[in-house]
């Protein structure tokens, strides 16, 4: 027995070995996780489990993908776990959250920044838009900005916590137009923001595009402007842009989805699922899917979200210095 | 009557073979302490890319609702809530399985849970676009006083004494407080990486409950005779109908309850249970039975937390806001499949809707039935020695506790808590209003600050708080509850003799 045990040991061992010594060439060997760091049925959860859901397909990755929600304090919990304690081997993908989790460690308090983590590929971009209620007597962003300069800090407004793109999208408003607002963070998230926008809690609120969309369909809300540089022509043809309608905000509240990894993972690995992720993506039922909820996609390489990290770094680190 | 019109939907040999396996899928999911409905429901939305949009809702649904009534097995046999829904449960139903009485326990639980369910869902395909407007009358003022009246219950609830339920009560609010704030951000008693999320509730919950279970389940077998098995006795289903309109206060109370609370969003099962328990035997004529094993408990708690599902659906179907985490990932599932729902999806889609309504009307009954099957079957485990049983639901625990967010953090909570829980029972404290404590916590601070924001930046604090006819209703139930649980104290105090309390000491520890 005691000899089996041996003998086993020592093919394990020199398994182990002969994997190591072949590299990576035959990555991935077995199923892949990805890590997201808000909860079951949240968007973000949502998404990544639509655009993974090709990963097995022989063009993809060969190898499924499952996904493990850690969610708390924003996403807190979930960035903190990835960047410190996750294993680089290729086998660990998070899903990351822009401005979020930038402007979280902008912030401070936790164990992460963009230098902790590898991009991969990004997938989706969600605007922030500005919501009233239906009955609402505002219906421009200039009704909006007229109201909060007659009553400073009494224009309330809903969105789904501190340091998240609603928050940014709130304090560019801010800046922008030269006002006081009384942003309200709410603790359930963008439905909670939504919920108290239509039963009249709050004046209005910030929130996603793809939600927002969907509440003015049902009746509920109007939106009046979106924190984007351009229109968004695939749901919201007719709404203006906030610079459009003469505030100098631009895209840096932008909800960016996409997937990476943490900083010491191989670098062929690395390549490997930059030259893979995006086609992933791209997949005709995953656009048809994505497209069917709702949810707007942007496909983006490495080097494009590389590039969009440095920026956002920069613009959220003068936007939070005031605070 | 278009719900009728649909009814021959769910009957299709596909539908239906979804339906029963939902249910009974479900059913056993509910029963392991760790996957809560929307754990279950997440799990099973893979599956439906696969389905028309029609059949994942009737698999999701009937998931949802047969997951809420499984929760109950597993309190009332191993007093473990399978989900936060089911700890009122666990105070009645524990106790009637220790005395032998664990079948008619499940067969009263699964009927109790059938007739809330049933009426639930019956609010949700007549009363649809009322009851939206009442989900949203609630502001972040109203909930708080919500939150508040929940915090009255607790000094009464399951303890030796209201000093001790008020204190571990506040060891709950405590523990709620440890994490990042949910609105500020702020970072409070983090004194390790497991606990920078916040104590998540359900390890928390299978901790509190099981742990000392499983130390009290190791110390006797050692100790005492090993061969004293508890005894099973037979109960007819017959008797448990009788049962169960023999107790229509507690039924009706339990049922009504659940879906006033259901309606509101963000406050939703977790606490529908434990308020209808507590309501019912303020109501009930013979109270001081509750906590000895009194059918009513049971009945009360379970019509409860099934009649929730229903009216959580409302605001998710009517306005496309989630009031509930279950109704998140609902609202997930039907997205994928290309529908948003909203006041005109009657209308868009009348077929996927009223199947999937009356899906979970025909599941409740499915439910019921094979739970009834179950009942007789699953009252053996109490049959099964001790240590082996212990090893069993330690097991769980770590399983379960595991799986939430797959993270050992989450097991060194629930193992910590639950060593301590064991301690503080030994001195009469309770789990229940600990846990209870730990999940209003957050609702009432959230909704204060949050109240308080708007206030400030309007009306005043003051103002804010103290106006309207909803927010004094509820200060005024508020009030009503301390004085007749002073009242009770004071009573209790007059009439209790020395032997009677020494009795009481001695069959805690």
């Amino acid at each position: 027995m005691k000899k089996w045990i041996a003998g086993a040991a020592l093919a394990l061992a020199a398994m182990a070995g002969s994997a190591f010594a072949e590299g990576h060439g035959s990555y991935p060997e077995r199923p892949i996780m990805l890590m997201v760091s808000y909860g079951a049925g949240g968007a973000t959860d949502f998404q990544a489990r639509i655009v993974t859901m090709t990963a097995g397909n022989k063009d993809a990755l060969g190898m499924p993908i499952a996904i493990l929600n850690r969610s708390g304090a924003g996403g807190r919990v979930g960035w903190n776990w990835f960047a410190t304690e996750a294993e680089g081997d290729g086998y660990t993908l998070g899903a990351y959250n822009i401005p979020h989790f930038i402007a979280q460690s902008i912030e401070g308090g936790v164990s992460y920044s963009a230098d902790s983590f590898e991009p991969i590929a990004n997938w989706g971009a969600d605007p922030a838009v500005f919501v009233v209620g239906a009955d609402s007597t505002f219906n421009s962003m200039a009704d909006v900005v007229a109201y909060a300069k007659e009553n400073p800090g009494g224009l309330t407004f809903s969105g789904a916590g501190l340091f998240v793109g609603h928050h940014i999208a709130a304090l560019q408003l801010e800046k922008a137009a030269g006002v006081k607002l009384a942003y309200i963070p709410n603790n359930a998230g963008g439905a909670g923001a939504m919920r108290a926008v239509i039963a009249g809690q709050v004046l209005g609120g910030v929130n996603n595009l793809s939600d927002a969309y969907r509440a003015q369909a049902a009746g509920n809300v109007k939106i009046l402007g979106v924190f984007d540089v351009q229109r968004n022509e695939a749901f919201l043809p007719d709404v203006p842009t906030m610079m459009e309608q003469g505030f100098d905000i631009d895209n840096a509240s932008v909800n960016f989805r996409g997937v990476m990894v943490p900083k010491g993972t191989p670098q062929d690995i690395i390549d490997h699922l930059a030259a893979t992720v995006p086609t992933m993506f791209e997949n005709k039922r995953v656009q048809s899917r994505m497209a069917a909820g709702g949810s707007p996609m942007h496909i983006m390489t490495r080097d494009e979200v590389l590039d969009m990290w440095a920026a956002r770094q920069v613009t959220l680190e003068t936007l939070l210095a005031g605070l | 009557m278009e719900f009728l019109f649909y009814m021959g939907d769910v009957f299709s040999p596909v539908n239906f073979g979804l339906l029963v396996l939902g249910t009974v899928g479900g059913l056993i999911l509910g029963a392991t302490p760790g996957l809560s409905p929307t754990m279950a429901v997440a799990l099973l939305i893979p599956f439906t890319f696969q389905l028309e949009p029609q059949q994942g809702l009737i698999l999701l649904g009937a998931a949802y609702t047969s997951t809420v009534a499984g929760g109950a097995v597993s309190a009332i046999l191993l007093k473990i809530p399978g989900a936060p829904a089911n700890i009122a449960t666990t105070l009645d139903g524990h106790k009637m399985a220790t005395k032998g009485e664990g079948a008619k326990a499940l067969q009263v639980s699964f009927l109790a849970s059938a007739i809330g369910g049933v009426f639930g869902v019956l609010l949700l395909i007549f009363l649809t676009p009322v009851l939206a407007q009442w989900a949203l009358a609630f502001g972040p003022s109203h909930l708080f006083w919500l939150a508040i009246l929940g915090v009255t219950v607790i000094g009464t609830l399951d303890s030796s004494s209201v000093v001790k339920g008020l204190l571990s009560g506040c060891i709950g609010l405590w523990l709620a407080t440890i994490g990042f704030d949910d609105i500020m951000g702020a970072q409070r008693f983090i004194f390790h990486p497991a606990v920078s999320g916040g104590i998540n509730v359900i390890p928390a919950l299978i901790g509190l409950f099981a742990i000392p279970q499983v130390i009290t389940m190791f110390t006797k077998g050692r100790t005492k005779d090993t061969a004293e098995v508890i005894t099973v006795k037979k109960h007819p289903i017959r008797f448990a109908f009788i049962e169960i309109f023999k107790r229509k206060t507690a039924l009706v109370i339990g049922t009504l309850t659940g879906s006033i609370i259901g309606l509101i969003p963000g406050v939703g099962g977790q606490i529908a249970g434990l308020v209808a328990y507590d309501q019912s035997r303020k109501f009930s004529r013979e109270s001081e039975k509750f906590g000895t094993g009194h059918s009513e408990g049971v009945i009360a708690a379970e019509s409860a937390n099934n009649a929730m599902v229903g009216p959580s659906l409302v605001p998710l179907l009517t306005l496309s806001i989630p009031g509930s985490p279950t109704a998140a990932v609902l609202l997930g599932g039907l997205l994928i499949h290309g529908i948003f729902p909203g006041p005109d999806l009657f209308m868009n889609y009348p077929q996927v809707a009223w199947t999937f309504i009356d899906s979970m009307l025909i599941g409740q009954i499915l439910m019921c039935i094979f739970g009834l099957y179950i009942a007789g079957l699953a009252a053996r485990v109490a049959q099964v020695p001790r240590a082996v049983m212990a090893s069993i639901v330690l097991g769980l625990a770590l399983f379960g506790s595991y799986s939430v967010q797959h993270s050992m953090g989450d097991v060194y909570v629930m193992a910590t808590l639950g060593i301590a829980m064991y301690f503080l029972e030994r001195f009469g404290f309770s789990a229940a209003p600990l846990v209870l404590g730990l999940i209003l916590g957050p609702i009432a601070e959230a909704n204060f600050i949050q109240g308080s924001m708007i206030a400030t930046a309007t009306i005043g604090v003051g103002v804010y708080f103290f106006t309207g006819w909803l927010n004094w209703l509820l200060i005024c139930i508020v009030t009503a509850s301390i004085g007749y649980s002073i009242w009770m104290e004071v009573m209790m105090r007059r009439y209790t003799t020395k032997d009677e309390a020494i009795a009481k000491e001695e069959a805690l520890s």
